[in-house]
């Protein structure tokens, strides 16, 4: 029997595995696709801060270090947000096919069971916790299990079997395409991002440079407010934006913008990463937040097996791990999606303007409020609350 | 005619933005691999959802 079944080895579920693992519990990890890491759903960008905090760095799977964004709103005003010193990378764009790799390998390390090319399709309550039916290489396969963690990414199948989460509706998910393009001429030192409701209704266009004149040129949209699909939208605006570059590769997702879950766990189960929602309503980033939610799930698990009490109300625990740390920022960036959704072109433009050229040192959702409200006192009643 | 949705492999991405979406759990992302089940019952929002226009409502 096992203390913990991981579904997904994602970042989420790897580094809940690990953190499991490390803490002595018998893992097992299953993933359903033959290759960990492929194919991408991801632009692969994620602050060096919040990635030093769960994983130590290793220039293996850093693709670009950048140290600031660039944000353009529909009539060109630009607005920079950058370290002021070169030398001090804020950023990092990922290789997440190495990155995915490795966290996985380190589960494995740490003492998990790693098992590739196998789905969970289900699961069924048992005197002592759950039995797990898995298909591996078409032949089904049951283990029994304590714990079960659903880090099964935004298709989530333990999630909705377990009840926890619902459903996600189209005005709750961002459809997103992307490529890999090389041969750009691209200031590498910055992301760069493009909104506006003609070019990406609900959503934001984006560069993220990936090193050697390449870079991942993505867009997501709302399919509530979108009339066409996520590759139109890319293709529109790679030619209006002039970007010349060849594609050597295609991607496509989806980024839950749903905001913060009441809970992530039932008895016997929790959720972490892109299952539990945990994707940044304004930015769609996810690595930091799967992270974090991978590892106070693992850690809570031990606890879990050390008092052998399984049960949702013990789970919480988690629950109340990954909220302080940022759930409560899935909650105030979903409020801030609404306001923006609300606003039209010239509206983005001329609080863009407001701002534009100001000093803005951080590269952070924070600091580009802070910086509007201070500009824009009238904002104040609208979200001040959410950022005094 | 009642309608389901269909998939065009030369065109999917199998990213899962289909799954994602469905309140009957009609699609399932198999590896690389999109099944639709016949719990289908057409009402499109998949097709509204998949980033790369590979899903279409057809009669059955």
């Amino acid at each position: 029997m096992f203390d913990v079944v991981v579904v997904g080895a994602g970042p989420a579920g790897s580094m809940a595995a690990k953190t499991a693992a490390e803490k002595g519990l018998n893992v097992l990890l299953i993933e359903k696709r033959q290759e960990i890491g492929t194919p991408v759903r991801c632009a692969e960008g994620i602050s060096k801060e919040s990635l030093k905090r769960f994983v130590e760095i290793d220039k293996k799977w850093i693709a670009a270090e950048v140290i600031g964004a660039k944000i353009y709103t529909p009539d060109g005003t630009e607005v920079v947000m950058a370290e002021e010193m070169a030398g001090n990378e804020v950023g990092f764009v990922l290789e997440r096919k190495i990155f995915d790799r490795h966290l996985a390998r380190l589960a494995a390390k740490a003492g998990a069971e790693v098992v590739v090319k196998t789905t969970a399709l289900g699961f069924e309550r048992t005197q002592n916790g759950l039995r797990v039916k898995l298909r591996r290489l078409g032949e089904e396969w049951e283990v029994e299990t304590k714990l079960l963690i659903g880090a099964d990414g935004v298709e989530s199948k333990i999630g909705r079997m377990a009840g926890i989460i619902k459903t996600l509706k189209i005005s709750e998910i961002e459809s997103c395409a992307q490529y890999l393009m090389s041969g750009l001429d691209i200031d590498e030192n910055y992301t760069y991002f493009y909104l506006g409701n003609e070019l990406a209704p609900g959503g934001y266009a984006w560069i993220f440079p990936k090193g050697d004149r390449s870079a991942n040129v993505g867009i997501g949209v709302l399919p509530s407010l979108a009339k066409m699909a996520a590759k139109h939208y890319l293709d529109r605006f790679i030619e209006k934006a002039g970007i010349k570059g060849k594609i050597v590769e295609f991607v496509a997702g989806a980024v839950p913008v749903y905001g913060e879950i009441d809970t992530a766990v039932a008895d016997n189960i929790m959720l972490c990463g892109d299952a539990a929602y945990h994707s940044d309503p304004i930015t769609g980033g996810g690595i930091a937040n799967a992270l974090s939610a991978g590892y106070h799930a693992g850690l809570v698990a031990s606890e879990a097996v050390a008092r052998k009490d399984f049960s949702a109300s013990f789970l919480k625990r988690y629950d109340e791990l990954w909220k302080a740390d940022f759930g409560w920022k899935l909650r105030r960036n979903k409020k801030l999606q609404e306001f923006f959704l609300k606003l039209d072109d010239s509206t983005l433009n001329s609080l863009a303007k407001s701002i534009a050229g100001k000093n803005i040192k951080e590269m952070s959702v924070q600091a580009i409020i802070t910086e509007l409200l201070r500009n824009n006192p009238s904002l104040l009643g609208l979200f001040g609350e959410l950022f005094s | 005619m009642p309608k389901r949705a269909v998939v065009d492999r030369r065109k999917c991405a199998y990213c899962g933005a289909c799954v994602a979406v469905c309140n009957l759990n009609a699609n399932e992302l198999i590896e690389t691999y999109l099944e639709i089940n016949e719990n289908c019952n057409g009402c499109g929002i998949c097709v509204k959802t998949c980033p790369m226009g590979a899903l279409s409502l057809a009669e059955v």
